[in-house]
């Protein structure tokens, strides 16, 4: 211990933590690639196998000639795994396929929807995140008291209903009947920047923050009543601690951690979630481009939005467990 | 009470009148709690669970756990009365002048921060000596005192990287880091073995004497306190019965209770019999207006019912005080203890063999080539620290742990190792009962269901089984009323007598007893053993005592077996082998075990 | 001391408010789901008046944008989404209790097969599979109850688990082995009544998303019938005339909003009855 601070990292113990957090990761991410291969194949074999998108985009009474030249025109007569592979090798370089309706690439259509929504998502996040671990953290601190009644009675309500409804009785509440304050419908034009219209996020951006909210911020109360009476904490104020060091540096960081899954969880969940409330609002995203895509059963939008999201899913878990090991010393000394 | 009539000039901690309530029900947790301990001096803490004594620790400490009030009273450390402190005052004073060392430091530890961190952060609150570096060098100043190392790598772990006595260590070196005055100990080595209970002992002896530390010990263990304590005070549903000097606590207890807990602490020499007490403390909200004790006294009379008794001192040279109003005429405790009947009728026929066993979880064994055999009618006592092999051969026995190889016989006939592959008969002629009675037993299940089944796979029809299950609880001193009762209306104690006649309705030859008495209190464990004892007398049973108590096999089994790392080192005759140990692995369990010693009554 | 039963988890949730406002409200929406269809005065595509109108003489709340009767409709809606609802939810719940229940009593190899399986399925980015199966195949009923009961499934399969877990651990599931009790007698008389607790918070929490999912299919257009009175769909088809005749998107929108908190609010009377007890030694 000649004169540094013994508790700093000693170099040995940090580089093996390293190679061991290194080597979870490559561990994960083939984890999660494999995860998404299968997905893909779902998705692919779901959108072509089990019904035929030629039928339902021409109706049931199409002559056969007609439809067997269309699918020739769509290249749906050639084997189904050559047509995955294609796809998928399309998929890894950027070129998703073109769209059944106008032949046009997919990246053009969906490319900067891809963008408001993620935007979308992002402002949620960046809403819903912050606010939940105060919520969570007050109502642990306040057990029982009014604020905790009243979040947990709030917080139950808004995870029960759909985001569709939530946001119908927002429109009625903010955007039309009762106070006028916003948009009910957002006007983003092609081309445009999400924020071009910025007054028609905030109601989106609320609908996606309410329905999420709930979820974290449960998590994170029960996670700190747990750690609020833990012995550490009750031997840290035994300790003559002052009361925001025994938050801080023994309560906090040990409910983190539990919370973190939670957090990422909900993220995905946005990706999911975001269909619905685009829908709802007009919000010229993923979910509105997927809604015109369906009813004329055009399988590469429907195709490459899914796994969009799934992508998001499965970074998302990966960040949580890779978070979740990080801030935890009994998984991560485990690595070493 | 005591430090009254003496010099206060060394008194280090003085408690006066404390009361300590239910926040919402005002109902008395502890009441008329009155402790002094001098400086240098341990004062043993001593009571059942549920007895308030934890809550007394954490007191002096001005805390009180969630629901739980301090209602009044005082508790002076040096001129500072703690009770009349405000939050910012109090946090000045623990960790400084008063600190905690917590009964389990596995979840007392932060597992998110380094042990070289936690123990610097009390300094670094109080301000400890001049400046950072004071501080670091105390850090390891006080690990050493500890017995730990102090280097940077030690310093650099978390606590789930330290053993249960390092870790034990850690929480010591915590409370002695600012040099405090007072300490209180909750019950310190409870989850550690013998070995390291001893060493960690030692180290508070040592640390409270050098350092003038006045210290509270709060325990169940009278062994324990015996060895280690200046002072006792007994604890008894809230009320601090008895206090006065260890030896004097030992060699003439005054109140009945205490007489009643010298009497059931198991010894390890002599040839007594331990002697129990059934029925429990009332709680709180439920205690009577005159002593808790009478409604388990046999020298109850009107006065003891009618108010909490005043201190009577029978201390001749020291103070002894006794809150008893027979405190002048109990009979001599001696008495209780009844001279351990010769129980050495074997039969020599072998009832269970077992030969060349090898025991293990996914291939590593923990059991290593274990042959012993257990007479008809013969207790035999499997001993050994935790990690030795003892339980996962008594379930492999039973029939719960099927990674197992070589052969358990059974009245002639080899075992198979899932017990659903043994023939009914042979399953249900070797019992088994469990450690922990608040486990062991189905919620939702009556007691009398509970004791029916084994007769329902045996065959018997309802009515037939109805009546041996009232037979059953009778004997095992339950009423019939019982089986219509459910577990969680059952103390310890009684779920244990219902458990114990699970095990035997269905008439087995053979019975495994797995630390069945480690949950107990330590009146009800007496309880339960001198039942177990006169079980096996009656029924002739063959049993097989597991346990880690070693004073406790003196008291039950015939022969003793010693099991250390899978192997068993020693097997022999109870008390020629606890009197005169062969091997040396004994000879050190043996030296380990804290015993009562011998007070002189003077 | 009284020899009576423990009370059971459910009936000592009755104690609280939540749970009977809660009981009280799905009640009131499962009696117009299944009432409804009889007293409602027009068929749910039949044409009442102007379309959109607050004041149609003969309705109540005026009509949809086809000129339906709202409160017809409202009437006729909610049928589908419950039978759905409490089918999938039924499946799932069945299915997944068995597998967390054999998965916790075998642990080892079996458990990590069933509970990988269940993760895989988790990872599944579940309204997008079901948007991409109901393309592709259709609205059909059996398609999307086994949709949602696909998605409840590892959820309650997990929870199971977890809550099964210890009880395994404990000494009487043991003392039932030595006897040599079958495995399906472990897990179905030892087992599972020690899990119920847990197991209906997790139920009423499983059918509450249930019926959102359901719902929210619907409202993207996936009723199981086209053009059928579904409250999802309703709050879909009339949202854009909110301000002309607002009731066409607020009933059905209110009906799913009373009914989803009525579970929750059952789901979290439950939870809180079972966090009060279970605690364990109650003497220790």
């Amino acid at each position: 211990m000649a004169g540094a601070p013994y508790w700093g990292a000693s170099a040995t113990a940090a580089s093996s933590t390293f190679m061991g957090i290194f080597k979870l990761i490559v561990r994960r991410v083939l984890l999660g690639v494999v995860t998404l291969l299968v997905v893909s194949f779902a998705v692919f074999a779901l959108t072509n196998l089990l019904g035929d998108p030629v039928h339902r985009m021409l109706g049931r009474g199409a002559l056969p000639e007609v439809v067997k030249a269309k699918r020739a025109e769509l290249g749906l007569d050639r084997p189904f795994f050559t047509r995955y592979f294609e796809w998928l090798k399309g998929l890894m370089t950027g070129d998703p396929g073109n769209s059944f309706s106008n032949g046009s690439p997919v990246m053009d259509i969906v490319g900067d929807r891809i963008k408001n929504s993620l935007f979308l998502m992002f402002v949620a996040s960046m809403v819903s995140i912050p606010l939940s671990l105060f919520i969570g953290a007050r109502a642990a601190l306040r057990r029982d008291k009014t604020f905790d009644r009243v979040t947990s009675n709030q917080m139950l309500i808004f995870a029960a209903m759909p985001e569709f409804v939530v946001g119908a009785f927002l429109t009625v509440l903010l955007a039309t009947n009762v106070w006028h304050v916003f948009p009910a419908t957002s006007r983003i034009r092609p081309g445009q920047p999400p924020w071009s219209d910025w007054k028609g996020v905030i109601l989106p951006a609320i609908t996606l923050t309410l329905a999420v909210t709930p979820h974290v911020s449960r998590t994170m109360r029960a996670a700190m009543i747990e750690v609020l009476e833990s012995d550490y904490v009750e031997m840290a104020r035994l300790k003559g601690l002052p009361e925001r060091a025994v938050l801080w540096r023994h309560a906090f960081p040990n409910a983190v951690g539990p919370t973190l899954q939670v957090i990422a969880l909900n993220i995905a969940y946005l990706a999911g979630g975001v269909v619905v409330v685009e829908s709802l609002f007009n919000y010229r995203g993923i979910g509105i481009a997927l809604r015109d895509a369906i009813p004329v059963a055009n399988a590469p939008i429907v195709q490459f939005i899914a796994m969009f999201i799934a992508t998001i899913y499965v970074v998302c878990n990966l960040l949580a467990d890779l978070g979740a090991i990080l801030v935890t010393p009994r998984l991560r000394t485990r690595l070493q | 009470m005591s430090g009254t009539m003496q010099s206060r000039e060394n008194v280090a901690l003085e408690i006066r009148g404390l009361r300590i309530d239910v926040a919402e029900s005002g109902a008395d947790i502890v009441d008329e709690v009155d402790l002094t301990i001098r400086r240098g001096e341990v004062l043993g803490l001593v009571g059942e669970s549920g007895s308030g004594k934890t809550t007394i620790g954490l007191a002096v400490l001005g805390h009180a756990r969630r629901g739980v009030a301090i209602h009044g009273g005082t508790v002076r450390i040096g001129d500072r009365d703690l009770n009349g402190l405000d939050a910012k005052e109090l946090r000045s004073v623990r960790g400084k002048l008063v600190s905690y060392v917590p009964q389990d430091p596995g979840t007392a530890l932060n597992p998110a921060l380094r042990i070289g961190k936690q123990i610097l952060e009390v300094l670094e609150t109080h301000g400890f000596g001049a400046n950072q570096a004071e501080r670091e060098a105390r850090v390891v100043e006080v690990l050493s005192e500890v017995m730990l190392p102090g280097v940077p790598e030690f310093l650099r772990r978390y606590p789930h990287q330290l053993s249960g006595g390092q870790q034990q260590r850690v929480g010591l070196a915590m409370a002695f880091a600012c040099r405090p005055a007072v300490i209180v100990l909750d019950e310190p080595t409870t989850g550690l073995d013998v070995s390291t209970q001893t060493h960690v002992l030692q180290t508070i002896r040592d640390l409270a004497a050098r350092h003038g530390v006045a210290a509270l010990y709060v325990t169940h263990d009278l062994a324990v306190v015996a060895t280690l304590a200046d002072q006792v005070a007994v604890m008894y549903a809230g009320r601090v019965v008895e206090q006065g000097s260890t030896a004097d606590i030992f060699a003439n207890p005054a109140h009945p209770y205490t007489r009643y807990l010298v009497a059931a602490a198991p010894e390890m020499d002599g040839d007594r019999q331990m002697v129990g007490l059934v029925g429990r403390a009332p709680s709180p909200g439920k205690r009577p207006v005159g002593c808790a004790f009478a409604l388990r006294c046999e020298l109850a009379t009107e006065e003891c019912v009618a108010e909490f008794p005043g201190v009577t001192d029978v201390g001749t040279d020291r103070p002894h005080q006794v809150r008893c109003v027979h405190a002048f005429g109990v009979p001599d405790r001696t008495a209780l203890r009844v001279a351990s009947t010769a129980r050495v009728v074997r039969e020599s026929e072998v009832a269970l063999s077992i030969r060349h066993v090898d025991a293990g979880y996914s291939g590593t064994n923990v059991v290593h080539d274990v042959s012993f055999d257990i007479q008809r009618g013969e207790c035999v006592a499997l001993v050994g620290e935790s990690g030795s092999g003892k339980s996962t051969l008594s379930r492999s026995i039973g029939g719960l742990h099927r990674e197992w190889t070589g052969e358990i016989v059974l009245d002639g006939a080899p075992l198979e190792k899932s017990s659903r592959n043994r023939p009914v008969a042979q399953r249900l002629s070797i019992q088994y009962v469990f450690q922990n009675p608040y486990s062991s037993l189905h919620p939702r299940r009556s007691v009398a269901d509970s004791i029916a089944r084994p007769l329902a796979i045996a065959g018997v029809d309802a009515r037939d089984a109805a009546i041996e299950v009232d037979r059953m609880l009778e004997r095992v001193s339950l009423s019939s009323a019982y089986g219509s009762r459910y577990p969680d209306q059952l103390s310890g104690g009684e779920r244990q007598r219902v458990a114990i006649a699970r095990a035997l309705v269905s008439k087995p030859h053979m019975l495994i007893c797995d630390e069945v008495t480690s949950a107990l209190d330590v009146l009800v464990q007496a309880a339960i053993i001198e039942l177990l004892v006169d079980l096996q007398r009656d029924l002739g049973l063959a049993m097989l005592f597991v346990t880690h108590n070693l004073p406790l096999v003196r008291s039950i089994a015939q022969r003793v077996a010693v099991m250390s790392d899978g192997k068993i080192v020693e097997l022999g005759d109870t008390a020629e082998t606890l009197q005169h140990p062969r091997e040396e692995y004994t000879k050190r369990l043996l030296a380990d075990t804290p015993v009562i010693p011998t007070f002189s009554n003077n | 001391m009284s020899a009576e039963k423990p009370a059971g988890v459910w009936r000592s949730s009755l104690r609280l408010w939540r749970t009977r406002i809660g009981i009280a409200l799905v009640l009131l929406l499962v009696g117009v789901a299944i009432v409804g269809p009889w007293v409602a005065k027009f068929s749910p595509s039949e044409f009442a008046g102007t379309p959109n109108t607050r004041h149609v003489p003969g309705t109540w709340l005026g009509t949809d944008y086809l000129g339906q009767d709202v409160v017809s409709r409202f009437l006729h809606g909610g049928r589908s989404i419950l039978w759905m609802a409490s089918v999938s939810t039924l499946l799932g719940f069945v299915f997944g209790a068995a597998i967390g229940l054999i998965a916790a009593y075998n642990r080892g190899r079996l458990d990590d097969v069933l509970m990988r399986g269940m993760d895989i399925l988790l990872a599944f980015p579940q309204l997008l599979l079901a948007l991409v199966a109901l393309t592709t195949i259709g609205p059909e009923p059996w398609l999307i109850i086994t949709i949602v009961a696909f998605t409840t499934m590892p959820r309650i399969a997990r929870i199971t688990r977890g809550a099964a877990v210890p009880v395994v651990e404990r000494d009487f599931i043991g003392a039932a082995e030595a006897l040599g009790e079958s495995r399906f007698r472990i897990i179905t008389k030892e087992l599972l009544p020690n899990v119920t607790g847990p197991l209906l918070v997790e139920a009423n929490l499983r059918l509450t998303y249930s019926i959102a999912t359901i719902a929210g299919l619907g409202f993207l257009g996936f009723a199981a019938e086209v053009n059928a009175a579904d409250w999802g769909q309703m709050v879909q088809e009339n949202r854009t005339a909110l301000t002309v005749a607002p009731w066409g998107t607020l009933l059905p929108a209110f009906a799913i909003a009373l009914l989803t908190v009525g579970t929750g609010l059952i789901a979290d009377g439950v939870s809180r009855t079972v966090a009060g007890v279970d605690r364990g030694r109650p003497d220790a």
